[in-house]
């Protein structure tokens, strides 16, 4: 028990991070209805593109801007796959996120890991300094959140909704589907790599598998963002906000059956199988309702 | 207004579903024409509209708007001249997104989308000013999803949108035929009030053939991916399902006369 509470802070530090990664996958997974896979490896470019940058010298501020834009390029890549090679959305994903491995490799000089030492460099976020951390992962979350606030209540926000919730009625108005699904991937991967910038800095180093999965932690900060806050957040804000709290609690979860003594080898497995359930639910759901309708109906019509 | 000129289109060509859905089809639309479209299954009509709507492109043939050659044009670009309801309701609204957001979509449908805020106070009064006369109270509902909405409600808010800006041409694809007779009438009546206060071009296809009698000033029958018939004016306000059910008999028999014709040969 110690153990856990002692793990806590850093635990909420991972999760709001993690949390930022979550409100790309919500922008392609929830919004466009895409689930794009290329996540899995723009979070590490974000981190790849952070240590070169810092490590040569570069400020803070630009290496995070340049990293954010590298995650842009790759979510680019994946729309264009998806859009112009009429490649299945997830397809594109998976291609561009295998592509990314040696693209990553090659950011990092062929070397898999490279560390960014808090000694060494001005960073703005560290395992040292996890309440600092907290802070300005916080802040960076609600900065995001007020900028996509605002860009999804704008006309060209509203299109994108628009392509992600009925692609015939979008081009039926003049909506250019195919542009705003590129536009869509290329918003979600440059916040996954903004994100994947931040976990390299607090932790101190990138490594080329630090993005291995990450969309099952996006989907799962989603999922448990909706099913705990649905209900109260109904504000798109307060929904991203939910996400990120959804992230905060799968990684004090974490933190929680670590302590009860999980392998911590283990953790991909639940992981995947606690998310397959959660993804299960509404489907399951639906389907009992189905069925009870339907037996309504036929007990009714019997009962003519 | 329109001109159809000799458009046509094969689909799965080259398989063994190779299917002709449009045979070289002229038609040429006045301003001002409501014209309806009837005919069999798989005589083309949807096709004909979709050809149109830049869904499919044309094998071959030109289409014009106003004088603008659209044939190459992409669905969202040709969006700018036209209003659209389709047949299924839920095809023609955005489910998770307000009444008042869709309004605000079909209101910029043709323009640049910018970095804006995408609704304004004034429009949205003017929007509840638009609602108040489909009498479905949708004007105290603008902040409701659509997906909540009923189908004929839904058909009604897409009817409203595909007019709001005035199009070029309307284009109702069986836009009654999954309601229930009695919505299928309000929405009809709504989409004649809506052709005649606007002056608006329009072609309506449909399955019904009184409906297809009493609305608009002209009909059209389609057979085998061609116009067949073309009826207007005061020889289609005297019309009655008899005649046409004959007309169609004549017009396609004399069809098939030609294909056994070439049979023969």
């Amino acid at each position: 028990m110690i153990a856990f509470i002692l793990s806590l802070p850093g635990a909420v530090a991972q999760g709001i991070i993690w949390g930022l990664m979550a409100i790309g996958v919500y922008i392609t997974y929830k919004i466009l209805d895409v689930a794009d896979l290329t996540v899995d490896g723009s979070f590490g470019t974000g981190g790849a593109v952070m240590v070169v940058c810092m490590t040569s010298g570069m400020n803070i501020a630009l290496s995070m801007l340049l990293a954010f834009l590298a995650g842009c390029a790759a979510g680019l890549i994946t729309g264009i796959f998806h859009t112009k090679f009429g490649i299945p959305a997830i397809l594109a994903g998976i291609l561009t996120q295998l592509a990314l491995y040696s693209v990553n490799l090659r950011i990092m000089s062929g070397m898999a890991n490279m560390p960014l030492s808090v000694m060494k460099y001005k960073v703005l976020l560290s395992l040292r300094k996890t309440p600092k951390s907290i802070m300005v992962a916080g802040i960076f979350v609600l900065v995001i959140i007020v900028l996509l606030y605002w860009f999804f209540g704008t006309e060209l926000g509203h299109s994108l909704r628009a392509t992600g919730c009925n692609q015939a009625m979008a081009r039926a108005n003049g909506i250019n589907t195919e542009r705003n699904k590129i536009l869509g991937l290329i918003l979600s991967n440059g916040i996954v790599a903004l994100s994947g910038s931040l976990i390299t800095q607090y932790q101190g180093f990138a490594d080329i598998n630090m993005g291995r999965g990450a969309i099952v932690i996006g989907l799962a900060a989603v999922i448990i963002g909706e099913v705990v806050f649905g209900r109260i957040f109904k504000n798109f804000a307060l929904r991203l906000l939910g996400v990120v709290f959804g992230g905060v609690i799968y990684y004090v979860a974490i933190a929680l059956v670590l302590s009860l003594g999980l392998n911590a080898n283990d953790m991909k497995l639940f992981s995947a199988l606690v998310v397959s359930v959660f993804l299960g639910i509404p489907y399951w759901k639906k389907q009992l309702q189905q069925k009870n309708l339907a037996r309504k109906g036929a007990a009714k019509d019997a009962g003519n | 207004m329109l001109e159809i000129k000799d458009v046509y289109k094969t689909f799965h060509p080259g398989t063994i579903n190779e299917k002709k859905a449009l045979n070289g089809v002229n038609l040429t639309l006045d301003d001002g024409d409501f014209v309806t479209v009837i005919g069999g299954n798989g005589a083309g009509k949807s096709t004909l509209l979709n050809m149109v709507a830049g869904v499919h492109t044309a094998d071959a043939g030109r289409i014009l708007l106003d004088g603008i050659d659209v044939t190459d044009l992409s669905e969202h670009k040709r969006a700018k001249y036209l209003g659209r309801v389709f047949q299924d309701p839920m095809m023609g609204t955005a489910a998770d997104m307000w009444i008042e957001e869709n309004l605000a979509l079909a209101a910029r449908r043709g323009q640049h989308r910018t970095l804006r805020w995408a609704i304004s106070k004034k429009e949205r009064e003017e929007f509840c000013e638009m609602l108040k006369p489909l009498g479905l109270g949708l004007e105290n509902r603008l902040s409701t999803k659509v997906g909540l909405l009923s189908g004929g409600q839904r058909q009604a808010l897409t009817l409203l949108m595909a007019v709001m800006k005035k199009p070029k041409l309307l284009l109702l694809d069986e836009h009654t035929a999954a309601l229930d007779p009695k919505t299928a009438a309000t929405v009809l009546k709504l989409s004649d009030q809506f052709i005649e206060e606007g002056k608006l071009t329009a072609m309506m296809v449909t399955h019904n053939m009184k409906d297809a009698i009493a609305h608009g000033n002209r009909l059209i029958m389609m057979h085998e991916g061609k116009v067949i018939l073309d009826i207007r004016g005061e020889e289609k306000k005297k019309l009655t399902v008899e005649e046409l059910l004959e007309a169609f008999t004549k017009a396609s028999g004399a069809e098939f006369a030609n294909d056994r014709a070439l049979l023969n040969k």
